[in-house]
């Protein structure tokens, strides 16, 4: 039996409710609130419910209306790119600062989407921050933390 | 009445506050269309600016602020289909459509006469109706809060997505489910967190809008790129159009404008309703009025589909001002941070404002409306040189939408863990939009998700945990019922097509 992807969708949302239920009632609520009419735990099992009941009707009823999508027109290569490249930076923003950080990772995604102009990807990237950065921090007064800068003197 | 017109039209058109009307449209403007930075971060920026001022001056220029934040907060719905603000994600709807058509030019002119209209007609209102209807919105309780925002989101699934009404309630409900994550608001016990620290203040909004508009539309970009037809429509992207509205569009724009201003200043002057539902509703009741040709145009670039959102916005922000003038009670979360100011300058607002410091009660609602004419003449002539943003190549918009969406979520935490899970959610949301399940609902469901729970926990508390609290109240019945309507109509026209 073949199941379509919107009703595996709903399965997986059937899941996710009956998870968010079950962790729902073992919310810690204080003694006092035990009975209460309303307690932390309330609206959480009402959802929980409302999800398990929604995402059964979307399984059980027929689909009349099929969402269908060619995955040979799907680009997954330079999404994986563009994700891990993002994951990338989100794990060192941190580490080596906001403005290396985020001019590495438009220049590796300019890259990777197949730009070569070499001169515009460099201006796009380290210029652009830096101005974005001098508007933020010089101008809004925004700060943002950034050891490289620091450790150059450039930043405070 | 007379008298404290004229004594605020003289405060507003001092030559210092008219230059702090047209700076803070301007600045308003520019913050507004940086995704993640909306007319509440906009007007909290200016809040240390303001205190060298007079009271006056310094509400006059937030005023401006928050008018511009709001237009900016449309341009970027419109050319990047990233609403900085949730007022604005109904705009997005057919804006955005409508600049993929190569019309972004008349997109934004439509968006900037519809503010105009609706901006002017609720600033009339303002000044008439101010204190009757403060009246009006104390008359609404807890319950009747609850009915409207189960309303607001029946509404939002029905007309997002036609046809697809489980699926957008699928989303409703984890939107609701997203907002639950965090402390909850009176017992302070953690939900959901799953002993992560990250997750104690719950997940932001910004987060959530960043991560299913701008970020998931990029991504959506880059997966469907090798589909010829979605090729096509990405090379229209590149093309401005005038900014030049036709007699059709026009007489279009006439019969929306006046019935999206009323929707808007009503539900703007309830407090904590505010711009966000009034946009919905609008857009809602605006596809109802159509007839059939028109409806099957919205979400694909509408005329009527616009207008209303971006006219009720607007009218939403003046009626918020009713509240927060007349009674102390902010209306949103832009006007509770003017409220702060307010405080800060020492004005406790409420209905002795017009007496003890009527220059600045009257001055304010002058200055609105002279920042609508400012905002018009200000940003009708920079339409061409915003929507240039379109022609800027794929290679290079993408990495930069994602620029400006993590930067929105680095600039309000300082932390990762926010990077990762709108990377995550932006995964996520991104094949659930292959599928065509609709983001709009989610997003107005988490805005509203702890506002309705509060309403819930007040209106069980005084029923003692009956539900009894739904129909006991006229108003509450009434809105319900609406509701149902809703829901029935769905059913019927399902199996109306089936038959």
């Amino acid at each position: 039996m073949r199941i379509s992807p919107t009703k595996f969708i709903s399965l997986l949302f059937l899941v996710l409710s009956v998870f968010y239920l079950y962790t729902a009632y073992n919310i810690q609520v204080f003694a006092f609130d035990e009975n209460a009419p309303f307690n932390a735990r309330t609206f959480p099992i009402y959802l929980g419910w409302a999800g398990i009941i929604l995402s059964s009707l979307k399984i059980i009823l027929p689909e009349k209306v099929t969402t269908e999508v060619n995955h040979k027109h799907l680009d997954y290569k330079s999404i994986i790119y563009l994700i891990l490249i993002s994951l990338i930076y989100a794990a060192v923003i941190l580490k080596i600062g906001y403005f290396i950080s985020t001019s590495l990772f438009l220049f590796a995604s300019y890259y990777f989407l197949g730009e070569r102009r070499w001169g515009l990807m460099f201006i796009l990237s380290f210029p652009f921050v830096a101005a974005f950065m001098y508007l933020l921090h010089g101008l809004l007064n925004i700060y943002l933390r950034d050891p490289f800068l620091k450790y150059i003197g450039v930043m405070g | 009445m007379i008298e404290g017109i004229l004594i605020g039209l003289s405060t507003a058109l001092s030559l210092t506050n008219i230059l702090m009307v047209m700076v803070g449209c301007f600045a308003g403007t520019i913050i507004g269309m940086l995704p993640g930075l909306g007319p509440m971060t906009a007007i909290a920026l200016m809040i240390p600016i303001t205190y060298g001022f007079d009271p006056s001056t310094g509400l006059i220029l937030m005023a401006g602020v928050y008018y511009g934040a709001v237009f900016g907060g449309s341009t970027s719905s419109i050319l990047l289909n990233a609403p900085g603000i949730p007022g604005t994600v109904a705009t997005a709807f057919d804006g955005y459509p409508m600049a993929q058509q190569g019309k972004a030019g008349k997109a934004l002119a439509i968006a900037a006469y519809s503010s105009f209209a609706g901006g002017t007609i609720s600033a009339i209102f303002l000044l008439v109706a101010a204190p009757s209807l403060s009246k009006v919105s104390l008359a609404f309780r807890s319950p009747d809060y609850f009915a409207l925002m189960i309303l607001g989101l029946t509404a939002i699934s029905a007309f997002s997505s036609k046809g697809q009404f489980l699926k957008a309630m699928m989303m409703v409900v984890l939107g609701l489910m997203l907002a639950t994550v965090g402390q909850d608001s009176l017992s302070d016990i953690t939900r959901f967190t799953f002993n992560n620290m990250n997750l104690t203040d719950g997940i932001s909004f910004v987060l959530i809008v960043m991560a299913t508009f701008a970020m998931s539309e990029a991504l959506t970009i880059i997966f469907r790129g090798k589909d010829p037809n979605r090729a096509a429509k990405q090379i229209s992207l590149t093309e401005l159009g005038s900014i030049k509205v036709n007699k059709e569009e026009t007489i279009k724009m006439a019969k929306t404008i006046p019935r999206s201003s009323i929707l808007g200043f009503l539900i703007g002057v309830l407090p904590g309703a505010g711009a966000t539902i009034a946009s919905f509703l609008a857009y809602g009741m605006e596809r109802n009025y159509v007839n059939e040709e028109e409806k099957q145009k919205f979400g694909k670039g509408s005329v009527h589909g616009l207008s209303a959102p971006e006219t009720a916005n607007n009218a939403a922000c003046s009626g918020s001002f009713v509240p927060l003038l007349t009674l102390g009670i902010p209306g949103s979360g832009t006007t509770a941070v003017m409220l702060g100011a307010l405080l800060g300058f020492g004005i406790q607002p409420g209905p002795r404002l017009y007496q003890t410091n009527p220059e600045i009660f009257w001055s304010v609602i002058m200055s609105m409306y002279i920042g609508m004419v400012v905002l018009l003449i200000l940003n009708l002539p920079l339409i061409p040189y915003i929507a240039r943003i379109l022609a800027v190549p794929r290679n290079y918009l993408i990495p930069l939408i994602l620029f400006f969406s993590v930067t929105g979520i680095y600039l309000m935490s300082f932390n990762n863990f926010d990077i990762f899970l709108m990377i995550g959610i932006a995964v996520v949301a991104t094949f659930l939009r292959l599928y065509d399940f609709p983001m709009p609902p989610l997003i107005l469901a988490f805005v509203l998700g702890g506002l309705m729970e509060e309403t819930l926990r007040r209106s069980l508390l005084i029923s003692d945990g009956s539900p009894n609290f739904l129909w006991d109240r006229p108003i509450t019945l009434i809105i319900l019922l609406i509701t149902i309507t809703i829901v029935g109509w769905q059913i019927f026209s399902t199996l109306r097509k089936k038959s």
